[in-house]
């Protein structure tokens, strides 16, 4: 690793606005929060993931990535970011760097002839450049060459220097940010900028969700100027510093980016989120609030109020039908963030029992929320092993398991219904219509009468009658020639 | 004999190949109780897992040894004892597959020496094997890795015998299937080596552990696969029959071993690649004849193969995959009459490229594929899920071949392999043609359309 990178990487770590960092003392914050790795036991993604994860839904970019092969060939093409236009973000680039290539030292040039034959093949308005462990581990320079093709070819080089044994996936989103806070934040001036321009940072417009969103904003007259990175376009970025006022939907990624941008450019960042339906109408709240601050009509609280009203109203009376089909139903919630309380209260209010929440990657603040909603701390779970949650599952008679993928097949072995609320998710449950989404769901899969047919157990298992001594088959079968008996034929 | 040409530039559009450490991993898993273990960063594992997940539909017991920067530097030696000692505590495996990594190959280990130092030091560790494949992601594609992984199981578990004492199992049959091959292709062979009264043991055997099948209880390693009192078992067996041209290496090293006849069947796919299977399992069973069965899968892939070489015979077709499949799928085709217009594949290690029924072999990805398809003017696209992006850009039919199939349910019941599998391949190929009827039009050729002064103003009451 570089210096300059082990310097962003410290930086990223001594985030003064992380509540967990401020509770800790001076000697302990130098330490950072790198937990260090278990080999045998480590799991999730490396930092070039995060920085991919956090970049890649900026749809009109080239995204390249400097790496042999796996790096980009095991990963792309795996996320359903969502893009209302183009689409080239889903193209996998990447410069496929051979042994040959690797021992001769020709990594650099390489890349250089790769982002020429995207501009060239496909003129995007930038191409970003991602270093991987093996690059950045021999030395190649992607800041330099970025640099020499940006004047080269006249189209932004991004250097995503975010190689992946930097650190978790975690670290990757922050430095994915810092990255574009260091080289596109502020590159483009709007044409025209309202009172009502804000920033959804945080946000990867995952099977749609911010446009489950998007209409209330629509309708409040609030314009999404900058989008870090839902749907967002390159210039959507590189205008972020002119918007009045940021919300930061997942806070532990990219609040060191909100908080730079805030002492930069003097915008005002909060914390939110969109879902659950109380924390829709929050955030809202709070988005209008604060560009009322920042010079917006004060009339703009009374259309949001009416709207909320209006919005909740509706999403009730939608959701009332399900009631009676999952009320009395119990969920165990493995997921993490403020996702573990967010859904908690509306699940809550539909007669649904959490028997079980886990608090990975969440705040203290988002731990308080927990406690609240829930009622005690008895149920919060920081990690739990794939084998532990099996038999959770199957011991607290939770009929419903709500996690991300990683944890699918262990709710499906335990025979039990499993929802997707993480990021791979297909379905968007996001907004006062998500929460629909995410009950209906709920509905389809608790209440699909396979479950009973895949518990019930098989005629061999259970106990019959004796039905009387048969004699030995002995023939051939005159189709397959096979012996009729099975111990000719089977050797186990 | 085909031309192999390598694309002379720096960038790869839509990768086709995946890498060989996931090849590595995924033959670990072919083997009961069995704890697959990449020694490189956690990301490397991370992407691995997600797209076994996604193709299998099953969870799969990856681990990594977590690599970070400082023990890159420092060696990690001491990451691979640790993560052995983890494993066998956490899900007390019988063997540990390692697999390395670009990030472990580039910096340069002697991992097979720490590792006897490592076991012959650790009494703690019991009976526990561990084997050890070097599959750098920058050299080859997913079958090297599979297959340099199975070198890796029979150099550790296969013991040597002494051919003068050498007592064969005049029954028992080794077989070692390329990476390409599914669960349900395995086991389609396996019938077929039983229909001979013959006992197969296959290594590594997906068709038990990543079958889709619904286990009563949770294990952190493989469920199911070749038993690992098996392994040291086939130095008995009568034969080693190899299918997939880039397991002739494992075979060799197997047949050396244990002193016993060994032969590779490029491909299971197409009338003669099977007949000339059935030919040496009758020979080793010493028969004459075939099991009623055989015959009459083999009479209904006849009647199949004359139904459908009026869609196949003449079809042009564009063929994306590994080597080994790429040959399968295309010389099967190339018996009914199809040609391939494009065909591109992974790595170059594989000798069976030369004879692959296709003028040029690319060495490329899923962007030559897209352009050679339009350039030629295919009207098929055979390779895995990724190539939708291609099929859709072309609007084209895609038959979905290879690895990963994450768009699909059941990509481990996919068989193409044997009598029945072929004739399953050629309708699929069929119907995909069909599903696409073309109706002429003038335009087609060079006539020009009819005058619009013909046309009838009135909208017309039915078609036609």
């Amino acid at each position: 690793m570089s210096d300059a990178l082990k310097q962003t990487v410290a930086d990223a770590f001594n985030e003064p606005a992380c509540a967990t960092n401020r509770a800790k003392s001076a000697s302990e914050r130098k330490k950072g929060c790198a937990k260090p790795l278990t080999p045998g036991a480590a799991a999730g993604g490396c930092a070039f993931d995060g920085a991919k994860i956090t970049l890649q839904p900026i749809v009109d970019v080239a995204h390249l990535v400097h790496a042999p092969l796996a790096c980009e060939g095991n990963a792309w093409d795996n996320r359903g970011s969502a893009s209302s236009g183009p689409m080239i973000y889903k193209t996998g680039f990447t410069t496929d760097m051979t042994e040959l290539d690797i021992v001769m030292g020709q990594g650099e040039k390489k890349l250089y002839r790769a982002i020429k034959e995207i501009v060239e093949k496909h003129q995007p308005p930038a191409v970003f450049v991602y270093s991987t462990c093996v690059t950045s581990m021999i030395g190649d320079d992607i800041n330099a060459v970025c640099k020499a093709a940006t004047e080269a070819f006249g189209t932004p080089a991004i250097p995503v220097d975010v190689p992946g044994y930097a650190g978790s996936k975690n670290l990757g989103c922050k430095l994915g940010g810092e990255m574009m806070f260091r080289h596109v934040i502020g590159t483009v001036e709007p044409s025209y900028t309202t009172d009502y321009d804000i920033n959804i940072m945080g946000d990867y417009n995952l099977s749609g969700e911010l446009w489950q969103v998007k209409p209330l904003l629509d309708k409040l007259g609030i314009r999404i100027l900058g989008s870090l990175a839902a749907d967002a376009r390159y210039k959507q970025v590189a205008m972020m510093h002119r918007a009045k006022i940021n919300m930061l939907v997942c806070s532990h990624a990219l609040q060191g980016l909100a908080r730079k941008m805030e002492e930069k450019y003097g915008i005002p960042y909060f914390e939110g989120s969109f879902y659950g339906i109380s924390d829709t109408s929050d955030s809202l709240r709070k988005i209008c609030s604060m560009l009322i601050e920042r010079g917006a009509d004060p009339e703009l609280m009374d259309r949001c109020e009416a709207l909320i009203a209006e919005e909740e109203a509706k999403v009730w009376a939608d959701l009332e039908p399900y009631r009676p089909k999952v009320q009395g139903r119990r969920v165990l919630l493995y997921t993490g963030g403020h996702k573990s309380w967010s859904v908690v209260s509306a699940l809550q209010e539909l007669g649904i029992e959490v028997v079980g929440t886990s608090v990975r990657k969440a705040t203290d603040n988002d731990k308080a929320k927990v406690i609240e909603v829930m009622g005690n701390a008895n149920h919060m779970y920081e990690n739990m092993a794939p084998r532990d949650m099996y038999k959770t599952l199957k011991e607290s008679g939770a009929d419903i398991l709500m996690s991300g993928a990683r944890s699918q097949f262990v709710g499906l072995k335990a025979r039990t219904p499993w929802i997707d609320v993480n990021q791979e998710k297909h379905e968007p449950y996001a907004g006062y219509m998500g929460m629909v989404d995410l009950v209906r769901a709920i509905d389809r899969s608790v209440n699909n009468p396979m479950w009973e047919d895949v518990r019930r157990p098989a005629p061999w298992e259970e106990e019959r009658p004796f039905a009387g001594y048969r004699p030995r088959v002995k023939d051939r079968c005159p189709v397959s020639g096979f012996a009729n008996d099975p111990t000719d034929f089977e050797d186990d | 004999m085909a031309r192999l040409t390598r694309p002379r530039r720096a960038l790869s559009t839509n990768p086709l190949k995946s890498s060989a450490p996931l090849g590595a991993a995924m033959a670990y898993l072919g083997v009961e109780k069995t704890v697959p273990l990449f020694h490189g960063a956690q990301g490397c594992t991370a992407f691995a897992m997600v797209h076994l997940v996604r193709h299998f539909k099953e969870a799969i017991p990856l681990q990594t040894t977590a690599m970070t920067e400082v023990s890159t530097i420092l060696g990690g030696a001491e990451q691979i004892e640790e993560a052995i000692a983890n494993l066998k505590k956490k899900a007390n495996p019988r063997l540990i597959g390692i697999a390395s990594t670009a990030l472990t190959e580039t910096r340069g280990e002697d991992i097979p020496g720490e590792l006897n130092d490592i076991m012959s030091r650790r009494g703690d560790l019991g009976d526990l094997k561990v084997v050890y494949a070097s599959t750098p992601d920058f050299e080859g594609a997913m079958e090297d890795g599979w297959a340099k992984a199975v070198t890796a199981i029979i150099d550790t578990l296969v013991p040597e015998i002494d051919p003068l004492h050498r007592d064969a199992d005049l029954r028992q049959v080794n077989i070692l299937p390329a990476n390409y091959l599914t669960p349900a292709e395995v086991e389609e062979i396996v019938r077929m080596v039983r229909a001979f009264g013959l006992k197969p043991i296959v290594l590594p055997d997906l068709s038990s552990s990543l079958d889709g099948h619904l286990a009563e209880d949770w294990s952190g390693h493989s469920l199911g696969g070749t038993k690992i009192d098996d392994i040291p078992a086939m130095a008995k067996s009568a034969v080693t029959f190899a299918i997939g041209e880039s397991m002739a290496g494992s075979a060799h090293l197997l047949a050396d071993r244990a002193h016993m006849p060994m032969q590779v069947f490029p491909s299971l796919t197409g009338l003669q690649a099977v007949d000339n299977f059935v030919s040496a399992l009758m020979n080793v069973a010493g028969v004459d004849d075939a099991p009623p069965a055989i015959k009459r899968d083999r009479a209904r892939l006849q009647d199949a193969m004359l139904d459908a070489h009026f869609q196949i015979g003449g079809l042009q077709y564009a063929i994306a995959a590994d080597p080994d499949l790429v040959y399968a799928l295309s010389s099967a085709l190339a018996g009914i009459g199809a040609e391939a217009v494009c065909a591109v594949t992974t790595s170059a290690a594989n000798p069976i490229l030369d004879l692959i029924p296709c003028e040029e072999i690319i060495l490329g990805d899923l962007g030559d594929l897209e352009d050679g398809a339009r350039a030629n003017g295919a009207t098929i696209l055979i390779s895995h899920a990724h190539a939708r992006h291609a099929a859709q850009a072309l609007d084209l039919p895609l038959i979905r071949a290879g690895f990963p199939i994450n768009d699909r349910l059941g990509a481990q019941d996919i068989c193409r392999t044997g009598y029945r599998g072929t004739r399953a391949f050629l309708f699929e190929v069929a119907n995909a043609v069909l599903s696409r009827p073309h109706v002429a039009r003038p335009e087609d050729f060079g006539a020009a359309p009819i005058d619009p002064e013909f046309d009838h103003d009135r909208p017309q009451t039915t078609p036609h």
